[in-house]
Order: C-alpha cells, then structure tokens, then sequence
C-alpha cells in the first residue's frame, strides 16, 4: 500500500519553497564557500589549482588568525559569563517578586531592541580611553564622581581590553537571557512549591533542590544561544573600534580578507567559524531531538 | 478537496518566489541609450560630495546630452563601495566609470582584465604633457596606465599648532631637518608639560606615520624600492625607520587607536599637542576652526622628506565592458580637464594633478602643496592604496597594529619582510 501522491503530495508541495530557498541560500552557499576555500583564489581572478587544506593549514598556524582566535575566546568567556550571570540574578530578583515587575522587566529587555552597530556607535564613545583632561565617557564620569582611579583604558589594553568589548554585549543581550530564565521561573507549577512548602521546607532549599534542577533546559537554550551569537560578533567590534589587529577577532579578519580579495583565505575563515558555530549547535540539536523521541 | 486548495496555494507561492528571483535590480543605467553616463564613487557626503557635484555641474556644461547616473555607495571610506563595486565586476555588470585610489590599488583589478588601457586616451586628451612626468611613471603598470586622477593629496604633511611649540620655546617657523632633531623637539615639548605632543589616530593614520619615517630613512629611491622588490624589508635602513617609528610612539596620545583621523587632529587644534602628521584633507578640519594658516597653525613636509611629495589620489577608470564607453571617456576628458580639476578640487580642498594649474586660485595651504607637487620627487603613499595591493598593504596594517601592542621592533620587520614574501608570490 503506497500512500498516494494526495496524502504526501501537497505537503510536500507546499514545503517546496523554503526546501529550495533553504537549499540554494544556505545549504549551496555553504558548499560554494566550502569550494573556494579548497582553491587558490587568492586575487579577483578566478582559482587556478585545487589546493586541498593548504588555505587551513596556513592560517591556523598563522600569528595573525591564532591572535583573533584567542581575542574571540576572551570575549565569549566574558560574554557569556557576563550575560548568563545578571539574566540569572535579575531574573531570580523579578521572581521574588520586585515591585514595578512590568518596568524593570522592560528596562531590562529594551537594550536589546537596538542593533549592534547603533549602540556600538554610542559605546565607542563611552569606552574611550583617554584619561585626565581628555577623558570623555565612562572615564569622564569616573573623574567628575572622585573615582579617577577607576579610569582606565578598556579596549586599548592589549590582551583583555576584549573583555571591555563584551561590555555594552552583556548589557544588550543580558535582558533576553533574563526573559528566558523568568519564564522558566514562571513556567513553574504553584502547586509544587506549596508542596515543598507543608513538607518543610526553607525557600532557599526550595530553589535549590526543586526550581533550579529544573531550570536546566532553560540555561542550556540560553548558553547555546548566547555562545553561538558572540562567535558571530562583528558588528559590535565595526561600530566600535573599527577593523584593527588589536580587536581583531575571525569575522572581522574575514572582512578584511575579502575586501584585500583574498575570496580563498575568507572562505576559509568563514568555514572554520561555521565549524565552530557547529560544535555549539550540533550537540545541541542531537540533544533536543532524542529527547523529542522520548517524549513527542 | 481541501488538499488540491492547498496544492495550488503551494504551487502559487513556488511560482511566486521563482518570478521575484528572476526579476533585476534595475539600476537605471540603459546599455542601449548611448547618451547615459553611470559613475561608480564612495563620494557620498562632506566635502567628497560637494566636489563630485562641482564635477557633475561641469560635466554638465561640457556634454550637456549625457544623462549623469550618480551610483555612489556610502560608507566605510570607501569599503562598502569597493565591496559593491567587486560584485558587480564578478557579475560582468561594470559601471561605466568608478573611482579608485590611483596606483597599485587597481593592480587587482588590472590582473584580473577588468580594466582598459587609457594611454591613448592620455596622449589624444593631451594630459602626458600637463601631468607631471613622475606622476605618470608612478601610475604606469607595464607601459600602460589605467586610470585618470581627479585631484592630489598629500601624506607627508606635519600640522603644527604654533603657540604650544612657541609656549615651550620652539620656533614654529623653521622647520627640523632630520627625523632625529624633531624627536628632539618632540622631547623638549614633553618636558614642558605637555603630555603627549604627538597625536596619533587609528590603524591607517599608524601606517601613515611609520611610511613618513620609511620614506625619512630611505630616501625616495630606497622607499620606491621597496615596493619593486628591489630593496629587502630587513635593511638596516628599514630597521632605522622602525626605531624612528618606536620613539615617535612614545610621544603620542594614549588612546590613538580609538580615534578617526579628525579626534586626531582636533588633538592639535585644541592645544593638547604640537603636531599630527596627516595628509592634506586636515587643513579644512583647521581652517573650519577659524584657524589661520601661517599664524594659529602652520606646516612642514615631515623632517627628513623634505623635497618629496607622498602623493595619493583619487581617480576614474574605464571598465571592460562599459556599457556607455564613449560617454565614459566624455567624463574622464571633464575630469582631466583644467575646469574639471579646478571645479571639484576648491570644493574638496585638495589640489590638481595638471601642472597648469593657477595656484592663486587656491587658499595658501594649497598653495605651498601646488609648489611641490611641481618641483619635488612624487612617491607613492602606501596608507592610501598607492603604494601596495590591497592585500599587501592590510598585511602591513595588521603588522603596525600589532607593534602598537606589544612594541616588539625584530616581530615588526619579520611581519614586514614576510608580507613582501606573500606579495611576491
């Protein structure tokens, strides 16, 4: 008994344009990008030779790339770290129930209606790090307050001046992990809680033996999210000190390399990110679909 | 019943998505009407777009038939444009002219076919007898030249705020020979209080700065030399223009690698520091500052490239497979042309390539540069595209990035004579 083309048929049909979007603007492209980093498409002209992984070998083992890698590192350890805690304490604030809930709940949430590169325009200046009579910003603010001390060079700081890049990223984003975190808090059924309750229970214990065991599909939705964002971070780092080698992290690197047209070098580097966004997704979607073939 | 309704709204909406991908972006440009002209320019605000307007208006008088399509792209000086406009080459769709820094910025383009020999046009427009002869041998590629430039700048150009060197003793008016005795200077204004006497801006003002002290320590020919590939990039001369480079650092403002160019400069006309090597555009930023040249503020060709002039400039092409070629050498026969030049450079404030120029015409900065520009050796800029590729000279840039961090000379030269490698290959 085969199902005739009118139970499968229209379905399919229907599914027919996003399967052939899908299909050229990401799964080809990828392929595409893939190809070219295989080559020797190193000006405008079209590649010449198949080069095999020459393009990954040398730029992994290139000063350059491994600098921009480890920049990336200091701001996702930061980034996450930074977004995850204040989303966790503002949301557990909110829980306890905060006066003016709906308020704090929108102050927290609104950075996030604002693009990357607007706030990072605004972030550059309060990130500046000219101190003493030419301080302006943050650094401005620390001196007028008596906290001249404070001042400091943020992203200048060779090394861990990313972690100032990660400032205005926690402060945008930090808002939408809270959101997920209230509604895991609030997708919590009462009943448990009097429960633990008439048996005895201190409302710290309850969180930490009943609320937050339960929270985890909701920190690890958050993490992948977040930790799959900050690798993609270019914008931010555009708007805000522009493509230099000292903020310099695999996308923007990407950006120069193709505006020098170097398409085989660029390729390779979007390639290696895409691997990288994968070791954050892929177990995570292996994740969510057995566990949808446990329960559906 | 309810499935072939559906079956038809999936097939409307396959069908749907296949026209709007078929459909063009339509940019107004018409192959077949040969009285249009699309030029392709970054020059899409400030000044840049005053002059490209200067431009259109005489273009305008000259062939008043053609129809001008002004395809200019804002943004990132000029990245977003290059960007466009790459993607458009790849797809055989050229603009009928576009702007490009002259000089070995379109080596790429020039590899790749992508653009027509204009020496003909040069010698029927007349211009290998207005333009001066080191100008042309610096834009010739293999006995051809590919573009024609609009307007000249300038890159080895020290701005000088007179009353903070006169408050500490220095006199404004004679400038100081060799890299060595500026240094000095440098130091003595430091020890009278003023903290960083040097101002400094992002990634490419660093280049600008480092190529002052390449050209200082090897003397046009050496510095043209090293971008033929017959001068090594691990010379003793070169390691003398990275000390120089390495002790200039020590006086500038702490915060140079967030600042445009203009915080840079602004550094200079507020009094926070003595001097800002930049090129010639800084002169609106003081004039617009109510500053006047001579007095509040003054210049000097960087100590050391006296008698050279680091030129860079903006110019036009002719793409292969222009689809309005003869209205495209209509715009570069403008654009050449004394009105042309005259037109678009007061309103940019730069100054023109044609030696014919009356510098009375033009304010006193550009005055001093016309001179030059007349009588001095032309080098090549590499902070400006004239000097290197593309990929060649954001090698360097990430070099000089990284010696702001870490100050490391031996790393320097090694990611210096490792660039040249690349570039030779």
């Amino acid at each position: 008994m085969r199902p005739s083309f009118r139970t499968w048929g229209p379905p399919l049909l229907l599914l027919s344009p996003s399967i052939v979007l899908l299909g050229i603007f990401v799964y080809v492209l990828i392929g595409t990008n893939i190809g070219v980093s295989l080559g020797d498409r190193h000006s405008l002209q079209p590649a010449e030779n198949f080069v095999g992984l020459d393009n990954y070998i040398a730029l992994l083992t290139e000063e350059r790339f491994l600098h921009s890698l480890a920049n990336l590192g200091i701001f996702i350890l930061f980034f996450v770290a930074g977004t995850m805690a204040f989303g966790f304490l503002w949301a557990f604030l909110l829980d306890k129930g905060a006066r003016a809930e709906g308020v704090f709940r929108s102050v927290y949430l609104f950075p996030m209606a604002i693009s990357f590169i607007a706030s990072g325009v605004v972030w550059r200046w309060l990130l500046n790090s000219a101190e003493g009579d030419r301080a302006s910003g943050l650094n401005r603010i620390f001196e007028s307050m008596g906290l001249g001390f404070l001042q400091n060079s943020w992203w200048n700081e060779p090394g861990w001046g990313m972690a100032a890049i990660a400032l205005p990223a926690v402060w945008q984003l930090a808002g939408y992990v809270m959101a997920l975190f209230l509604s895991g808090f609030r997708g919590f059924p009462a009943e448990l809680r009097d429960a633990a309750r008439i048996d005895g229970a201190s409302e710290w214990k309850i969180y930490r033996h009943v609320i937050f065991p339960q929270l985890s599909p909701f920190a690890l939705a958050a993490l992948i999210i977040v930790a799959h964002m900050s690798l993609k971070v270019f914008d931010l780092i555009m708007a805000i000190t522009k493509p230099i080698y000292q903020t310099e992290v695999p996308a923007t690197y990407l950006w120069i390399a193709l505006t020098s047209n170097d398409y085989a070098k660029a390729a390779t580097i979007a390639t290696i990110l895409l691997l990288l966004v994968s070791v954050f997704i892929v177990p995570y979607l292996v994740h969510t679909i057995r566990r949808e073939r446990i329960n559906p | 019943m309810n499935s072939r309704i559906l079956a038809a709204v999936a097939a409307a909406a396959a069908a749907v998505l296949a026209l709007t991908g078929c459909s063009s972006a339509g940019s107004g440009s018409d192959p077949n009407n040969p009285n249009q002209l699309e030029a392709f320019t970054w020059w899409a605000s400030g000044s840049e777009k005053v002059g490209l307007d200067a431009l259109i208006g005489v273009f305008g008088t000259q062939y008043p038939g053609i129809e001008f399509i002004n395809a200019s792209v804002a943004g990132g000086a000029g990245s977003n444009a290059k960007a466009a406009l790459a993607s458009r080459l790849e797809a055989d769709n050229p603009p009928d002219t576009f702007q490009a820094h002259a000089g070995a910025e379109l080596d790429d383009y020039i590899e790749a076919g992508q653009l027509q020999d204009l020496s003909s046009f040069y010698e029927e427009a007349g211009l290998t007898d207005v333009f001066p002869t080191s100008l042309i041998s610096q834009l010739t590629v293999d006995g051809k030249i590919y573009s024609v430039p609009s307007n000249i700048h300038r890159a080895n150009v020290v701005w000088v705020n007179t009353s903070v060197l006169e408050a500490a003793g220095i006199d404004s008016t004679t400038a100081p020979e060799t890299m060595d005795a500026w240094i000095e200077d440098l130091q003595k204004l430091k020890d009278s209080g003023v903290e960083s006497p040097l101002a400094l801006g992002t990634e490419w003002t660093q280049m600008q700065l480092f190529e002052n002290c390449l050209i200082a320590d090897l003397g046009p020919e050496g510095y043209n030399a090293l971008w033929t590939g017959a001068m090594a990039w691990d010379g003793p001369q070169v390691t003398k223009a990275v000390d120089h480079y390495g002790q200039l650092l020590e006086f500038v403002n702490s915060d140079y690698s967030g600042l445009d160019w203009d915080a840079a400069t602004q550094i200079v006309i507020d009094g926070n520091a003595g001097y800002n090597v930049m090129g010639d555009w800084a002169e609106a930023a003081f004039s617009q500052a109510g500053l006047t040249y001579g007095e509040e503020y003054t210049t000097f060709p960087t100590p050391g490239t006296q008698g050279v002039f680091d030129f860079l400039a903006d110019s036009f092409t002719l793409p292969v497979g222009a689809p309005h070629e003869q209205a495209a050498k209509d715009w570069l026969r403008t654009i050449s042309s004394a009105e042309g030049q005259k037109a678009f450079n007061l309103a940019k404030g730069s100054i023109p390539a044609r030696t014919d120029a009356v510098a009375t015409d033009y304010p006193a900065y550009q005055q001093t540069a016309i001179a030059s520009f007349g009588e001095d050796t032309i080098v090549s800029s590499l902070a400006h595209g004239a000097a290197a590729r593309v990929a060649w000279s954001s090698a360097i840039a990430s070099a000089i990035g990284k010696f702001g961090g870490d100050r490391h000379p031996e790393a320097l030269i090694n990611a210096l004579v490792q660039a040249a490698d690349d570039a030779a290959e």
